[in-house]
């Protein structure tokens, strides 16, 4: 047990609270909702393999909040990221695509990042306007349609897939979260991240180069909305302009849930991983519960608000 | 280690006719001066005076109009921070230049970090370590080497910033006003610490506005009134009186 305990303190959490909070929803919904399967293996699997996609999404948002900066706009990255790879699948190997939805993803990273750290713009207002402007273009280059993926190698290396009966889904998201972790809590670069979202202005003067990890967070968060926009479109056979489109208010909430902290200066990508299960499983539960949408949204919203509210209080002290 | 021959004969740091005007105005006018290692010099003067420019000039922030600048007998020219701060100078500034939420060893090596091989990785426990010899040996009296920043007294802050000065520099530690944030006690917590510099062969320049404090701490006194310098006095051989009428040029 102090074996455990002691692994669970080198990923620096604050408090434990998004733990407990994971260990209370899911002993909640374990006992009410034990006759409508909640505990089954394949509904537990089900959970993870749906919240592939939005932890990959949250590993790039801990890096970018922990920097003093946001980012809105990693939901449309995620669908144009998958429509691009979706169209170059057509012609393309299974490899050229997976490149160029990543490189898609890291491309509209790089044009936030330019815009916030070289042009000094706020990454609330740029992102804010690329949420928008690249909606607007995954809705236009697809004139709404739905773009099917029939790549058998990209389907199952992305989705459908596993090796040696692990999913690769799941695989996915373990890689992401591991490698997040390392950069984040085990490289310079993940220490200057931290710097400089704490206080830009003691970093500057201490040699650290705030405007290029400005612009590497918002890269980097690009890149990952582009992965998880590879694993909505093995996972769906297709690519849409809605993906990633409702993921913003879940991906938020499972970061600040997870102890990263929304103004910079602290993160964690592990806790990110468990705030994003945790953000599963209540959409598992609910919907398990036989609430219907409208219900589900009001609850879920409440849900997260306590949640925030909670871990906000807990590491302002 | 410099041998003691040098150590005594030739000054760390030499200004020779240190000049800097901005646009007409003439900030610093001709000012000379060495710092010789295991000294504290300070740099007095009313407001307006040039210190702060002067301070920026060694410091590298600003460039100095005409004049020179030798280091340990050889001319440097300071393009910028970052090449003072490789030259061995460091600056404790004012307004504390630390990363509040970060634990006292990260801020004692931020954006210099060590790093371990094979994989560059950071090497925590060597910071920490680090960190917790130099916290005992200036006896700086925090709770933790982990501990934030954050939940440290001001004068606990003021010591980890100079602590982390005197850790980076191999020549000369600049003190910009190190006490003016700081309450009685931890005032004089922090003046200890500085006079405990002086055993490790630096050259220290001290601004301060405290008379009391530049009596205290330094070894001579260097006056400055708008630009020009007025004087430089052995702070045994001088008192306040007549250091303040070379301030004010009054009297």
């Amino acid at each position: 047990m102090n074996a455990i305990g002691k692994f669970l303190r080198t990923f620096d959490m604050q408090g434990s609270i998004v733990f407990l909070g994971f260990v209370a929803i899911f002993l909640f919904f374990a006992i009410v909702l034990y006759d409508d399967g909640f505990l089954t293996t394949r509904n537990l699997s089900n959970i993870v393999l749906q919240t592939a996609p939005t932890t990959v999404m949250a590993v790039g948002l801990v890096f970018v909040l922990s920097a003093g900066e946001i980012d809105l706009s990693f939901g449309s990255i995620t669908a144009v990221s998958a429509i691009v790879a979706a169209f170059a699948l057509r012609e393309h190997s299974a490899v050229a695509g997976a490149c160029a939805g990543i490189g898609a993803g890291l491309a509209i990273g790089a044009i936030n990042g330019t815009l916030v750290a070289y042009l000094k713009l706020p990454s609330f207002l740029v992102t804010l306007a690329t949420l928008g402007l690249f909606a607007g273009v995954a809705r236009s280059i697809t004139n709404l349609q739905s773009i099917p993926v029939l790549n058998d190698f990209f389907v199952g290396f992305f989705g459908s897939g596993a090796i040696s009966g692990i999913p690769s889904l799941v695989i996915w998201t373990v890689v992401a979260v591991a490698v997040g972790h390392l950069v984040f809590r085990e490289t310079r670069f993940g220490a200057h991240v931290v710097a400089t979202g704490d206080d830009a202005q003691a970093s500057l003067v201490s040699g650290i180069r705030v405007k290029r990890i400005r612009f590497l967070v918002l890269t980097i968060c690009g890149g990952c909305a582009g992965l998880a926009g590879l694993l909505y479109a093995g996972r769906l056979q297709a690519a849409k302009y809605t993906l990633g489109e409702s993921d913003l208010m879940t991906v938020i909430a499972a970061v600040i849930v997870g102890g990263t902290a929304l103004f910079g200066g602290r993160g964690s990508v592990v806790g990110a991983c468990v705030g994003s299960l945790l953000m599963g499983m209540l959409n598992n539960g609910l919907i398990l519960m036989g609430l219907p949408v409208s219900d589900q949204m009001i609850v879920r919203g409440l849900i997260i608000l306590v949640a925030v509210a909670i871990s906000l209080r807990q590491t302002e002290r | 280690m410099r041998n003691e021959a040098e150590k005594a004969g030739q000054p760390v740091l030499s200004l020779q006719r240190i000049h800097k005007t901005f646009g007409g105005l003439v900030a610093v006018e001709d000012v000379g001066l060495d710092l010789y290692a295991g000294e504290i010099v300070a740099l007095v003067g009313d407001n307006g005076a040039g210190k702060s420019t002067l301070l920026k000039i060694i410091s590298g922030v600003h460039k100095p109009t005409s004049g020179k600048i030798y280091l340990d007998g050889k001319e440097i020219g300071l393009q910028d921070a970052a090449t003072a701060r490789l030259q061995g100078i460091e600056v404790v500034y004012q307004d504390l230049a630390l990363a509040d939420q970060q634990p006292v060893y990260m801020n004692m090596f931020l954006g210099r970090e060590l790093l371990r091989s094979p994989l560059g990785l950071l090497d925590r426990r060597k910071m920490n370590e680090e960190t917790r010899l130099l916290v005992e040996e200036l006896d700086l009296r925090i709770p933790s080497t982990k501990s934030k920043v954050r939940d440290l007294s001001g004068g606990q802050r003021q010591g980890i910033a100079i602590a982390r000065a005197t850790r980076w520099a191999r020549k000369l530690v600049l003190l910009d006003e190190p006490t003016a944030a700081l309450g009685v006690a931890e005032t004089k917590r922090v003046e200890s610490i500085i006079k405990s510099l002086k055993e490790r062969a630096l050259a220290i320049l001290l601004i301060s506005h405290s008379l009391d404090q530049v009596f205290r701490l330094s070894d001579r006194i260097c006056v400055l009134r708008r630009g020009a310098q007025i004087g430089i006095r052995d702070t045994r051989e001088t008192d306040k009186n007549e250091i303040v009428s070379m301030i004010t040029g009054l009297g």
